[in-house]
């Protein structure tokens, strides 16, 4: 089920959460959210569920509009708020029969729905206890198993990973994976790692506003810019091979870097590497590194996002 | 309909589980119980008649207390824990969410009085006692009952902070309770008959009394409609801004 988000504008009294912010996710997609604090994922995430009405704009969840239809597509997501909330005085079985009814599950059908689910989500031993007693990680599941339990089609996880150890992380990860092949999934995090792991899309948002939206591969390369290498050479005086270096046609600048290495960018569109190499053989000094520095999903986040 | 009455299963549930309803009906019963039959005064013997009428004089004041302190977190305690997310991201409204909850209020009200009807059998056993009025009186119980709840709702729905519902839910109630009635002495005209309307105490005992008036009907369901559509308001306001 496709989502589209059509310039939608959300206001916290003057403060502007969300400016005009329109994008599509399709049927199989994972979508990442990226984005600092206060950047308006979560305020993003509460208006395609329909509990935050936006100021502007319009979202359409399959053919349903949130404005006209807010019961028919809260129908079709399964929502995990921030911070997981539960009713914790109430036992696991209670609690998923209960959401399940919400959810417009036939009464034969909900007993075993919920099995399935308690299963399907590793919580066989805790299913008598009531949520409050159970520790986070349990927690977490529970509150996966609540968003799951109407088999929706749509996904929403507000930091599904918070707070778990890398275990249950990668547990999620794999979950959150395999439901992604047949249903659209949206989801946000603080951890780029995650987002690169679980993701096709990554949607990074800042301000309200969308500030980059692409694979995790893309957005890399479109922040890659020019040519970076950590040059070890070795064979000569430092100052003197700094010079050289300096004088190749290809390359821009080269700075000292930690254990007598330099650091060179070379020109727009170019790549040094042979030309370091030809100098080196002319010299008959030797190579002892030639790496290029590739910049990860976390440099793009910090060059989008940081105030300038 | 349907999603209310989910909702009303799982918040009665939850009366029961926690406790709350026993505590409620054991202490309400006691309570009503003693100054009913033993406090001396004003009892049953006392007064030397086959009539409910102690009962219904101190189950009035009693409830008017009890009920804020079930009400107070039904609303509150869900902003406080988030859980008013969860809810309001299925396919509920506010309006049935609201309704649920006071319906699950008013059913176990409902149980609690029930639990006082050996009493009404009682004294029907020792001497004739006016049946209509013993039925009319309980109806006025039930809609007094209803009006104080939504009134907690509403002042759940407002704060993050149980205490602060409980208290606002007194000091509106104290308002219906007593301070119309005695504001209504201190004006004349137009606004004394208004205060006089909005007295509470006044439709009650029309009720009780056996008198079932369209006005005093109207004037319950006013505040039960209006404390309810008040509270719905108020979880609606997320959007405004």
């Amino acid at each position: 089920m496709n989502i589209v988000v059509e310039n939608i504008t959300k206001m916290y009294g003057s403060q502007k959460a969300l400016d005009n912010l329109s994008f599509k996710v399709k049927t199989g997609e994972i979508l990442g959210f990226l984005g600092p604090n206060g950047a308006g994922k979560t305020t993003t995430m509460k208006a395609i569920t329909g509990y935050l009405t936006p100021n502007q704009g319009d979202i359409k969840v399959g053919r349903y509009s949130v404005l006209e239809n807010a019961e028919e597509v809260k129908k079709q997501i399964g929502y995990l708020p921030e911070h997981n909330p539960l009713y914790l005085d109430m036992p696991v079985i209670d609690y998923l029969k209960f959401i399940g009814e919400l959810q417009g599950i036939n009464k034969e059908k909900i007993n075993e729905r919920v099995k399935e689910m308690i299963l399907t989500v590793g919580l066989d031993k805790e299913k008598h206890k009531k949520i409050g007693e159970l520790s986070k990680g349990y927690r977490q599941r529970v509150g996966l198993a609540q968003a799951l339990i109407h088999n929706p089609q749509v996904l929403i996880f507000d930091e599904p990973t918070t707070g778990l150890d890398p275990n249950q992380i990668i547990e999620i990860r794999e979950l959150i994976k395999k439901i992604g092949k047949e249903k659209t999934v949206i989801l946000s995090s603080h951890i780029l790692a995650e987002v690169e792991a679980t993701c096709d899309r990554v949607l990074i948002i800042n301000n309200g506003k969308i500030v980059a939206d692409g694979t995790a591969e893309e957005l890399r390369k479109k922040a890659q810019g020019n040519e970076v290498l950590k040059v070890g050479i070795a064979g000569s005086d430092k100052n003197e091979i700094f010079e050289r270096l300096k004088q190749l046609s290809t390359i821009q600048t080269v700075d000292y870097a930690e254990n007598d290495l330099f650091e060179v960018e070379s020109k727009a569109g170019q790549s040094s590497a042979k030309a370091i190499f030809e100098l080196c053989v002319q010299k008959g000094w030797y190579l002892t590194q030639l790496t290029p520095i590739e910049k990860n999903l976390e440099d793009v986040f910090r060059e989008l996002t940081l105030e300038k | 309909m349907k999603q209310i009455l989910i909702i009303t299963k799982k918040e009665l549930n939850s009366y029961f589980d926690s406790l709350m309803a026993y505590i409620l009906i054991v202490v309400f019963l006691g309570f009503t119980g003693f100054f009913t039959w033993l406090y001396g005064n004003s009892d049953v013997f006392f007064i030397n008649q086959a009539s409910l009428k102690p009962f219904f004089s101190i189950a009035y004041w009693s409830l008017f207390i009890f009920i804020p302190a079930l009400t107070m977190k039904q609303i509150a305690e869900e902003i406080k824990t988030g859980t008013i997310e969860l809810i309001l991201s299925k396919p509920v409204n506010e309006w049935q969410w609201v309704s649920g909850k006071f319906l699950a209020t008013f059913l176990l009200i409902v149980i609690t009085l029930a639990l006082t009807l050996p009493w009404y059998i009682t004294i029907a056993n020792i001497g004739p006692i006016d049946h209509g009025s013993v039925w009319t009186g309980y109806l006025g119980l039930l809609l007094m009952s209803a009006a104080y709840i939504s009134i907690g709702i509403f002042t759940s729905s407002i704060t993050n902070n149980q205490i602060v519902a409980f208290l606002l839910a007194l000091v509106i109630g104290i308002f219906f309770q007593i301070l119309f009635g005695i504001l209504a002495h201190a004006f004349s005209g137009a606004v004394g008959n208004v205060l006089a309307f909005a007295d509470m105490n006044i439709h009650y005992q029309n009720i009780t009394r056996g008198v079932i008036d369209s006005k005093d009907l109207i004037y319950f369901f006013t505040i039960i409609i209006l404390a309810l559509a008040a509270s719905e308001l108020s979880l609606l306001k997320r959007n405004l801004n």
